[in-house]
């Protein structure tokens, strides 16, 4: 099937070089990084993980959510995502990548990256989820390849692939929980000791990531032959809806806790975030503006009339993908070092090295969920012919 | 068979090309040489013999670092009885003090590039 | 009993299951016999601790910090983003955040507090390390091992005492105008590499020697009592039966092995 991605239009390949430079980019950047040291970056001993640990985050939550559409159709038999489950589990691939390229960018000593599989540490959440990620994402190449492959010769998928269908999604849970548990179960970070967390991390993953594929959907059917469905579009926006509340429900119940117990170590992260503490407040507009588009994505969302318009939901699902970015992909990593354990406040900036090394990734995350569209569609273009 | 000629240059350009290495040392007259290295101790025998030393001591190495930073056993039994502290820069570089003439010989000659004296320091050299 | 091929695999499974989950258990009830051994003297019979007296602990003086990071080669970045310390002095509020008021008096209040790794019976840096390159001796010292660290940061992040540094740049390095960041080096230890974290050891090159470490050993007022708790009649513990001492943030269960005298 790869051979599908070596055909296109301008448009595609030119896509595609834009991407490749971008991802260029990014890898000069690293070049430097990797002879520099991490203090390329902005991080600092009080704040030491920022905006890749963040990125990092963000995007097994993006991966996770590819069960949104692969629950209601296996489990429920919900045909109208038939023809979407495909985009989901290319769009949890690329995911995935991108979460093992920022944690490898991460790494002060990458080139021993693999003593974690040479030392396997039962008792790290770390080393768990390594294994977590790794099996997603053997899964879900598995998966979309071989139901795509199957589509193409019109027949039914193998047998052996339905068992890791149904694995795919208790494991999806697993890698946003497991991920969660990397912060949650630290005993001095106020900001992130709450058995919330794991919870919160799964309903904005899954309000951020079918938004994304709503958005993806929409380009698909702008720029090729094949059309996704209104019906799977307006399910996915109801998906979109239901998680946003839920999860700025969760985010309401973390602030009651913390602000009506008034214990400092939590309440001074919030402080800081939502009004700046001894005078440092750079995440304030950012967390604000987080609010602001939350509740905002929520008016136009709730309302039947401006969810079912398609033009207003795709900015619907643009604004609320930024506002969880900004929640999830950047505060929450970095608040929970302000203050530090010594209780200073020391504030963190993404340095520009550090935001190419960003923009690198994302554009190989792009550039792979490219090419891997570009099969899916065209074969999807080849049965409808 | 399609394109016959474009895949035998091809192949041609691509075996060229990874024997580089052997034809540009052949073309620059610098063929395999031997590493000679320098031994300026007055101690006549190391720690294992020679042979042994010349094979493992990497391994050796590797031994050491997790015996002393690992396990706290700091103390070496060579093979002759005698006790040694397990230190790189204490106990091998007292003996093997030149570094430039010893070490960097066969590691140059074989382009390795241990990362032991990223951290581990070398005790000033003696001159000869 | 007769056996089908489907019943043997179904119990082999079962029985590698069983298999896989024992470390797992192990690594969990581990956490609650440590517990249990330390109240009754634990195997082993080391257990090494510290008494830092911050009565006798001299404003402005910075002996035992200047010994410690001469020993082990510790970098001076000149700023604070890539700083890394071993030890340090930190004002009575930022190292006893729970023990602050108003009206703390006895001359602490603002006063410096000696700090440095607290080598805890219950270390969370030991407990998210993905590779074992941080690890707790028998003996008590939690122990970082250069070679094998990755340079995740997690140990950073779990630590809840900011005791750990991480090394964001070459340490061997120099500023721009040449001026090395380690001033003199001490070839009796080793630096340490761009990428790795590093913190205090107890001095555990020293203890191998039989000495004392550096900061114990440079303080000129006693300020600061080093030994082993398993030992009745030691140093130490004269000096925390003798005396009412506190640690830092008790309330985690980290148990800390630096006492203070206040």
């Amino acid at each position: 099937m790869i051979e599908k991605a070596l055909v296109g239009s301008k448009k595609y390949w030119g896509l595609l070089i834009v991407l490749l430079a971008i991802m260029g980019v990014g890898g000069i950047c690293y070049l430097f990084q990797w002879n520099y040291g991490l203090g390329i970056t902005g991080m600092s001993r009080d704040v030491s993980w920022g905006l890749y640990i963040a990125q990092f985050t963000f995007l097994v939550g993006v991966a996770a959510s590819a069960v949104m559409v692969v629950l209601p159709y296996y489990l429920h038999n919900y045909k109208a995502f038939g023809r979407i489950t495909i985009l989901g589990e290319f769009v949890a691939v690329p995911s995935v990548i991108m979460c093992l390229a920022f944690i490898i960018a991460d790494l002060g000593q990458p080139t021993r990256a693999l003593n974690i599989v040479f030392h396997p540490t039962l008792n790290s959440i770390l080393f768990w989820d390594m294994i977590v990620l790794n099996g997603y994402l053997l899964l879900n190449i598995l998966i979309g390849w071989n139901v795509l492959a199957s589509e193409r010769k019109s027949v039914p998928p193998p047998r052996w692939l339905k068992p890791l269908i149904y694995l795919s999604i208790p494991w999806a849970v697993s890698i946003h929980t497991v991920t969660a548990f990397i912060y949650a179960g630290l005993p001095g970070r106020g900001f992130w000791l709450t058995a919330i967390m794991a919870p919160r991390f799964l309903a904005s993953a899954f309000a951020a990531g079918p938004a994304l594929l709503i958005l993806l959907a929409l380009v698909v059917r702008k720029f090729t032959k094949f059309d996704p469905g209104k019906d799977a579009i307006q399910t996915l926006g109801k998906i979109v809806t239901y998680a946003m509340s839920v999860s700025v429900f969760f985010v309401l119940l973390e602030l009651f806790t913390v602000f009506y117990s008034q214990i400092p170590e939590h309440m001074h992260h919030f402080d800081y975030i939502f009004a700046g503490l001894e005078g440092h407040g750079k995440l304030v507009p950012w967390m604000w503006s987080s609010v602001v588009l939350a509740v905002l994505a929520l008016i136009l969302l709730l309302n039947p009339a401006t969810r079912k318009n398609e033009n207003i939901l795709a900015i619907a699902c643009v604004i609320v993908f930024f506002s969880l970015w900004i929640e999830k992909g950047f505060v929450l990593v970095v608040a929970g070092f302000i203050p530090s354990s010594l209780g200073k406040v020391f504030e963190y900036s993404p340095t520009v090295p550090e935001i190419l090394i960003t923009l690198g990734i994302w554009a190989m995350g792009f550039f792979i969920l490219t090419i891997l569209y570009k099969m899916a569609i065209m074969v999807k273009e080849e049965i409808a012919s | 068979m399609y394109n016959g000629g474009k895949i035998f240059a091809g192949l041609i350009v691509f075996i060229c090309l990874i024997t580089f290495p052997v034809w540009y040392n052949v073309v620059r007259g610098k063929a395999a040489y031997r590493p000679e290295l320098k031994i300026v101790t007055e101690e006549k025998e190391c720690v294992e013999s020679s042979e042994y030393m010349r094979n493992e001591h990497m391994h050796l190495l590797d031994d050491w670092r997790n015996s002393v930073v690992r396990e706290n056993k700091r103390t070496y039994t060579a093979y002759d009885g005698k006790e040694h502290e397990m230190s790189l820069s204490n106990t091998c570089l007292k003996c093997h003090s030149n570094k430039a003439d010893f070490c960097d010989q066969c590691h140059n000659y074989l382009e390795v590039t241990p990362t032991c004296w990223d951290c581990h320091v070398i005790p000033e050299e003696k001159k000869l | 009993m007769k056996i089908d091929r489907r019943d043997f695999l179904k119990i082999g499974g079962l029985g590698a299951l069983g298999i896989a989950a024992k470390p797992v258990i192990n690594v969990l009830s581990k956490g609650e016999s440590a517990e249990a051994s330390h109240g009754g003297g634990a195997v082993g019979g080391k257990r090494l601790a510290m008494v830092v007296d911050l009565k006798k602990c001299k404003e402005g003086c910075t002996d035992c910090i200047d010994a410690c990071h001469k020993a082990h080669n510790v970098p001076d970045f000149h700023n604070p983003k890539d700083e890394v310390k071993w030890l340090w002095n930190e004002p009575y509020e930022k190292a006893f955040p729970e023990q602050e008021h108003e009206w703390v008096g006895g001359g602490m209040k603002g006063g410096p507090v000696m700090v440095l790794c607290n080598h805890c019976d219950n270390p969370p840096c030991v407990r998210v390390c993905p590779t074992k390159a941080t690890f707790r001796r028998e003996d008590g010292i939690v122990m970082m091992d250069y070679h094998r660290c990755i340079g995740c940061r997690f140990c950073m992040a779990a630590c809840p005492y900011g005791s750990r540094s991480f090394n964001w740049r070459n340490p061997r390095g120099c500023d721009a105008s040449g001026n090395t960041f380690i001033e003199k080096q001490n070839p009796g230890f080793p630096t340490r590499t761009t990428g790795v974290v590093e913190k205090c050891n107890f001095c555990a090159e020293r203890l191998a020697k039989g000495l004392i470490p550096a900061c114990a050993e440079a303080c000129k007022e006693n300020a600061i009592v080093f030994g082993d708790l398993e030992e009745a009649d030691s140093e130490v513990r004269e000096v925390l039966h003798s005396n009412y001492t506190i640690r830092r943030k008790p309330g985690l269960g980290t148990r800390p092995q630096i006492y203070y005298i206040v």
